[in-house]
């Protein structure tokens, strides 16, 4: 029954966002509707994950053509699990455009929604050529959101990214190209274990990988996102976090997972997420702004996925799905408190912060929460993912695995407690909280050939709007929720875990 | 089989000198060469020997040529056109956002600065209309106005 449903999720955004080009131009209508197409997303991947939960896996042959012809989309838990929690995502950051007053670009909601079809359709297919056809649905409104709405440095930024991004998109079709020519199908159910038989496909796989990991933005691979996400509005870089990197990390586990039976890569997996690690940690001690520093992490927590992807046993796979899922709402919520900081006072630049704890405690209270929670302090969400994740590579006895993403933990507070030092505590560096407008602006090193209309840091002072803070609240308080009442979660990623061990089930569907 | 081999790899290592290049124009002209490599490869993935149309009723199965790659081919071609006028019209809109020169010519600068210095009044008095309000839906957003229209086309 709902198997027949499961293109929903990718028309509805898709034809709602073609719709709202059409109508004419009102902010209302167009806030509506992706809000209540985003609801609806999430409404039905919570069904999902409700069919699913016994390990079942829903999937549908786009037109009723025979197996090896139609073109198949799968859900299984997993599926279902990063459905909801893009949903999720899309939601807050709609809320936070409405607050921040970027949606009112006529093209801004369309795109998302376009953006949002994309990433739904990513996790659905069961295709690989139908993958990359959803990655790009994905990536062209991303590189019009970037330079359309984006900061002073869209232009330099736009360029890296878009670059960049075409290039893994012409790895990918080459990979899925290389694969079809070697085993004459690209249906992953078709493929499953192939990786493992003939050394032609495992190499052709590789490739796809490869332009994953790029996409996934993997140490040495990674050098674009840091670039790059911090040069757009806020809205967007909350977007964006936790879909396009997101994409790239599951599309790779169901690939690994399915074409390689989960053998073969392990070494190569670990060695790319310690170094993944331990490069993003490093690299965001630099970085003299909030999301700078916040956008450095996900390359590093970006480790921590690959590192239960290179265990491939039921308990790391399961960590690693729990931790996915709490992460992209905890990282969510670091850069909606770094937003809102942007809006109230104009810049993000730790320099020209402080005292932010007195004047705006809730956002502080949120920070503090998510802060915690990525750097992975009990009793919140990231503390439980990190836990089971580190038991599961000592299961392994993959000691240094263990060493360094403690190590890296640790750093990864340091950093936090580098940002509460500069932007919460203290006084502003104009003696008052929240002082006046004219310190913060133009720091030296912004583009100078920047015209000088530069919204990112000429806002005035104001309060934080409530969309804004009801955003970053509603992204901090699942931390909270899922670090104390972690069971139901974790159950559901023990059942994406097992299937990703054992895809039999995903196969049957997909191949039947 | 073997002129394939050799027009893809031509193709891309004109295509990647292409995109190492500054400029977003050469680029662009770069990401038309990798995307023609990547179809080649692709056609050349349902094997080169069977040429014959994939129509049922038009002669022997055995010689037909395999129909998903081409359909994957059709695919991968209006994807890279979309692509291209899109980063066409990143190139013309930040051609008109920060002065004609700045996307193809380092030294262009000066003559950036000039433009920009006209377009100045604009986007100030936007500003001080709305001061409290970060977001300025004309400015910029004009400039980058015209691809995601195009993309919506595509």
């Amino acid at each position: 029954m709902i198997s027949t449903a499961l293109t929903l999720p990718v028309a509805v955004p898709l034809l709602a966002a073609g719709l709202l080009v059409l109508l004419p131009d009102s902010t209302g209508l167009r806030r509506w509707t992706a809000a209540v197409v985003s609801l609806g997303v999430l409404a039905f991947g919570v069904v999902l994950l409700v069919e699913t939960a016994d390990g079942t896996v829903v999937h549908q042959s786009v037109g009723g053509w025979p197996p090896g012809i139609a073109i198949v989309l799968a859900a299984d838990t997993l599926t279902a699990l990063m459905l909801c929690v893009s949903a999720v995502l899309v939601l807050a950051s709609l809320a936070f455009a409405a607050g921040a007053r970027d949606d009112r670009e006529p093209l801004f909601l369309p795109l998302v929604l376009m953006l949002s079809a994309g990433v739904y359709g990513a996790f659905l297919t069961a295709d690989l050529f139908n993958l990359f056809v959803f990655v790009e649905v994905m990536l062209v409104p991303s590189y019009a959101l970037l330079t359309v709405v984006g900061g002073p440095d869209r232009w330099a930024a736009g360029r890296v990214y878009v670059t960049f991004s075409l290039l893994a998109s012409t790895a990918l079709l080459g990979g899925v190209g290389l694969l079809y020519g070697v085993m004459g199908t690209v249906n992953l159910g078709e493929l499953a274990g192939a990786a493992t038989r003939e050394t032609t496909a495992a190499l052709a796989t590789g490739v796809v990988l490869l332009a994953l990991a790029a996409k996934a933005a993997v140490v040495p691979l990674h050098g674009w996102l840091p670039r790059c996400y911090p040069a757009t509005r806020p809205s967007v870089t909350l977007l964006f976090s936790g879909l396009l990197t997101k994409v790239g990390v599951y599309a790779i586990i169901r690939i690994y997972a399915v074409v390689f039976d989960g053998t073969g890569l392990g070494p190569v997996i670990m060695a790319a997420a310690l170094v993944t690690m331990v490069v993003g940690v490093l690299g965001a001690v630099g970085q003299p702004d909030m999301r700078g520093i916040l956008c450095f992490h996900m390359v590093s927590q970006i480790g921590y996925l690959l590192l239960a992807l290179a265990l491939f046993t039921e308990r790391g796979l399961a960590a690693g799905v729990f931790f996915l899922v709490q992460y992209v709402l905890v990282k969510a919520a670091l850069l909606a408190c770094a937003g809102v900081v942007e809006h109230t006072h104009g810049t993000d630049r730790l320099e020209h912060l402080g005292g932010l704890s007195r004047s705006a405690p809730l956002l502080a209270g949120c920070f503090l929460v998510a802060a915690f929670s990525l750097a992975g302090m009990p009793p919140l969400s990231g503390f439980t993912a990190k836990f089971a994740l580190l038991l599961a590579a000592a299961a392994q006895a993959e000691y240094l695995a263990v060493a360094v993403a403690a190590l890296v933990s640790l750093l990864t507070l340091t950093s936090m407690v580098k940002i509460w030092g500069a932007v919460f505590w203290g006084t502003a560096p104009d003696g008052v909280p929240g002082g006046d407008a004219a310190g913060p602006r133009t720091p030296p090193d912004s583009a100078p050939d920047a015209p000088p209309d530069e919204p990112r840091r000429t806002a005035a002072r104001t309060r934080a709007r409530p969309a804004l803070l009801a955003a970053t609240v509603a992204l901090a308080v699942p931390s909270l929720v899922l670090g104390l009442f972690a069971e139901p979660l974790l159950t559901a990623a023990s059942t994406a875990a097992s299937g990703l061990i054992d895809p039999t089930g995903y196969v049957e569907a997909v191949t039947r | 089989m073997v002129t394939a081999a050799l027009a893809v790899g031509v193709l891309t290592a004109g295509g990647v000198f292409l995109v190492l290049r500054p400029g977003l124009v050469r680029i662009t002209f770069g990401f038309v060469l990798l995307g023609h490599a990547v179809n080649i490869l692709l056609l050349t993935a349902g094997g080169t020997d069977r040429r014959n149309p994939p129509l049922l009723g038009h002669g022997d199965t055995a010689e037909m040529a395999d129909p998903l790659p081409q359909a994957f081919v059709l695919t991968a071609i209006v994807i890279t056109f979309g692509i291209t006028v899109l980063l066409l019209g990143m190139a013309r809109a930040h051609a008109d956002w920060a002065g004609a020169a700045r996307t193809d010519r380092a030294d262009g600068e000066q003559a950036g600065r000039h433009r920009g210095e006209r377009q100045r009044p604009r986007p100030r008095r936007a500003d001080t209309e709305s001061p409290g309000s970060p977001d300025r839906p004309n400015g910029g957003g004009r400039g980058g106005e015209p691809h995601p229209r195009e993309e919506g086309d595509s």
